[in-house]
């Protein structure tokens, strides 16, 4: 097991939240999308190098921007 | 007593076709987040009593996070919860996210009874729920519904007395997910299906090739399909009706009148080579009607069905994500591309739709960027009326002259405007087939919109330009900005009219222009400055009423500056 952000994990990798780093709002914003710390996740893909970040989470597919992305960090095999 | 109903939900769960089943008023709703950005009402006749149902933005949660969601959850507490029925519309394939919601208005004490809309389309995706066990476990009525048929809506109807506050304690946020994890186990089945060619091309459509080909095709098709739309409507249904049924007429009409007299000035306007000349008669009668059914509402028509196909596909969102990397340089994200699409239809929508964008600093960049750098379509059926008969290279030189001024105007606003533009974080529909209904009356609604504002605009601007040339009064003016435009823009002085009378509607600045004889050159730069100040009257209201005054005067001010400079800079650099 090793932790890394959703922009380094590759396409398709399953991932389990491990640490969200971000303030009171958006935090509640992440939480009623449904990004909590333990939820599994699928990457789905990235756009570019300081792009934003797409991931599977239950049934729906969330766009994350480059600087929220990197506050999620993800625990994967 | 329920005096009034309010439908809150997700994002993109369809509220809207519920409000317009449950209202009869028809609204605007696409296959993404944020469709709504204002508070709709209308009115149910609940057995003999009139109620009010509101129709509120899309909200994940009653934290809000954005201006459009704290309205939506202030509303709720403004009356008795005795008075009111909250109706909270859940999509029905996505159950466990739209729950969270839920479980928040069962904490807040509201009166909830839930509808498990697009239940169709969960059978689709090979989801059941079980909506009675969901009932029995949650405490609130619970019923299946499919908006876009209206199937369950009655029954939604017949028991909405029966929805109450119920007692549940205030959980945590962690607490709640666990609750809503044990809830998904009992009342929802999933089917495994293998992936279809529907889930092949939604994941294609995000990578960064695969997407970018997609995109590009996509716009490029769009683009063809609008003007193939819009010309055909053109040459088929508007000039055979104007030119053959209706030019016989007025001329009559013009005899009986004499060519001399004031009312024949008014109605008619000037004859050119003593026939009607649609384009450039001025009057009300001739070229007011001509601009605003023959040059105009074709490609209106044309465009916002194909904007509105792209919206019910669930295309725009997947745009925003490929278009996020390039909008940060310029202060914005991602999804502001779906402000500055609409805004290629009509300013006005683009600026209202940036009410999604977070922060003020985006929504001013934004609005600036829209009403400079974004020819409505208006403005490009005036592009094409001017440049048209020309090469096709002075049109997209039009085009690729405002790409690079709306670039570099935005690189420079987010240079220097205060405040800060907030990260994207949004969910990607799935995608769907457009439902025709739906479509239809979109298309319907912004045809009328359309018709509503700008008609009455169209026909007074062509009065005002009509009275003013008749009294001569133009001389005046043109007398003092003559240095400005024969020196830096290299126009003849009288073209300054058309560029003033621009700012009150486009539409009616092109036939003001033609009797002037410009060159290709001077065509082209004119177009451009056209292009540049804000498209009509109705754009500064709009946004002054959206970002107050400060905010217009900043935006009155770039956009002369842009002006000056960029029809400067033309004039030397064309030969």
């Amino acid at each position: 097991m090793k932790k890394i952000s959703l922009r380094q994990m590759k396409e398709k990798q399953k991932g389990i939240i491990c640490d969200i780093s971000a303030g009171q709002a958006l935090h509640n914003k992440f939480m009623s999308m449904g990004i909590y710390h333990g939820r599994e996740i699928t990457k789905i893909s990235s756009i570019g190098l300081k792009g934003p970040v797409a991931i599977k989470v239950g049934r729906s597919v969330l766009v994350l921007g480059h600087g929220v992305a990197n506050k999620v960090t993800v625990e994967v095999e | 007593m329920i005096k009034k109903i309010f439908l809150i939900g997700n994002p993109n769960v369809g509220k809207s076709v519920v409000f317009s089943r449950l209202t009869g008023v028809r609204v605007i709703s696409s296959n993404y987040a944020g469709t709504t950005v204002e508070i709709m009402r209308g009115t149910l006749k609940l057995g003999e009593q009139e109620i009010e149902v509101v129709d509120l933005p899309g909200t994940y949660s009653l934290e809000p996070a954005s201006k459009s969601e704290e309205v939506a959850v202030s509303l709720l507490y403004e009356y008795p919860k005795d008075e009111i029925a909250v109706i909270n519309i859940v999509d029905s394939t996505n159950l466990e996210r739209n729950l969270y919601l839920t479980l928040q208005l069962l904490e807040a004490g509201l009166p909830v009874i839930v509808s498990l809309n697009m239940c169709d389309e969960a059978k689709h995706h090979g989801v059941s729920l079980d909506a009675d066990k969901l009932e029995k476990i949650i405490g609130v009525p619970v019923i299946s519904t499919c908006a876009i048929t209206g199937s369950g809506i009655k029954l939604l109807l017949e028991r909405i007395h029966e929805a109450k506050p119920v007692l549940r304690d205030k959980f945590s946020h962690r607490q709640r997910w666990q609750d809503i994890g044990a809830i998904i186990e009992q009342v929802q089945q999933l089917t495994h299906r293998h992936h279809t060619l529907r889930e092949i091309l939604e994941d294609a459509s995000v990578r960064p090739f695969s997407g970018a080909l997609i995109a590009m095709g996509v716009l490029f098709v769009s683009f063809q399909v609008v003007r193939f739309i819009g010309e055909n409507l053109i040459s088929r249904i508007a000039d055979p009706i104007f030119f053959n049924l209706y030019q016989p007429l007025l001329a009559r009409l013009s005899s009986l009148l004499g060519e001399e007299s004031f009312i024949h000035h008014l109605l008619i306007g000037d004859l050119i080579n003593g026939r009607i000349d649609f384009k450039q008669s001025l009057g009300l009668l001739t070229t007011a009607p001509y601009i605003e059914f023959a040059m105009v509402l074709p490609y209106i028509i044309s465009f916002y069905f194909v904007l509105g196909l792209l919206e019910d596909i669930g295309f725009l969102p997947r745009l925003a994500m490929l278009m996020d990397n390039l909008l940060h340089h310029l202060g914005l994200h991602g999804f502001a591309i779906i402000p500055v699409l609409l805004g290629f239809g009509c300013n006005v929508p683009g600026i209202l739709a940036t009410r999604n964008l977070e922060s003020r600093r985006e929504r001013f960049i934004a609005a600036t960027l829209i009403s400079i750098g974004v020819p409505c379509v208006a403005l490009q059926a005036m592009i094409f009326g001017l440049l048209g008969r020309f090469s096709g290279f002075y049109v997209s030189g039009v085009y690729l002259v405002l790409l690079v001024v709306w670039l570099v105007l935005g690189i420079i606003l987010n240079h220097t405007a205060k405040g800060y533009s907030p990260e994207f974080l949004v969910e990607i529909p799935p995608y769907r087939i457009p439902s025709p209904a739906t479509l239809w009356h979109k298309l319907f609604l912004r045809i009328k919109g359309f018709l509503i504002e700008a008609a009455p605009l169209v026909l007074l601007g062509v009065l005002l330009v009509n009275v003013l040339l008749y009294f001569k009064l133009f001389d005046f003016f043109t007398g003092i900005f003559a240095p400005v435009v024969k020196g830096l823009f290299g126009l003849p002085k009288e073209a300054i009219v058309s560029l003033v009378m621009g700012l009150f509607r486009k539409d009616v600045a092109v036939g003001m222009l033609l009797p002037l004889a410009l060159t290709v050159k001077q065509l082209f730069i004119t177009a451009v400055l056209l292009s540049i100040s804000f498209p009509c009257v109705a754009t500064f209201i709009v946004f002054f009423k959206e970002l107050g005054l400060k905010d217009l005067i900043k935006a009155t001010l770039i956009m002369l500056i842009v002006g000056l400079v960029t029809g400067s800079l033309l004039n030397l650099a064309i030969r």
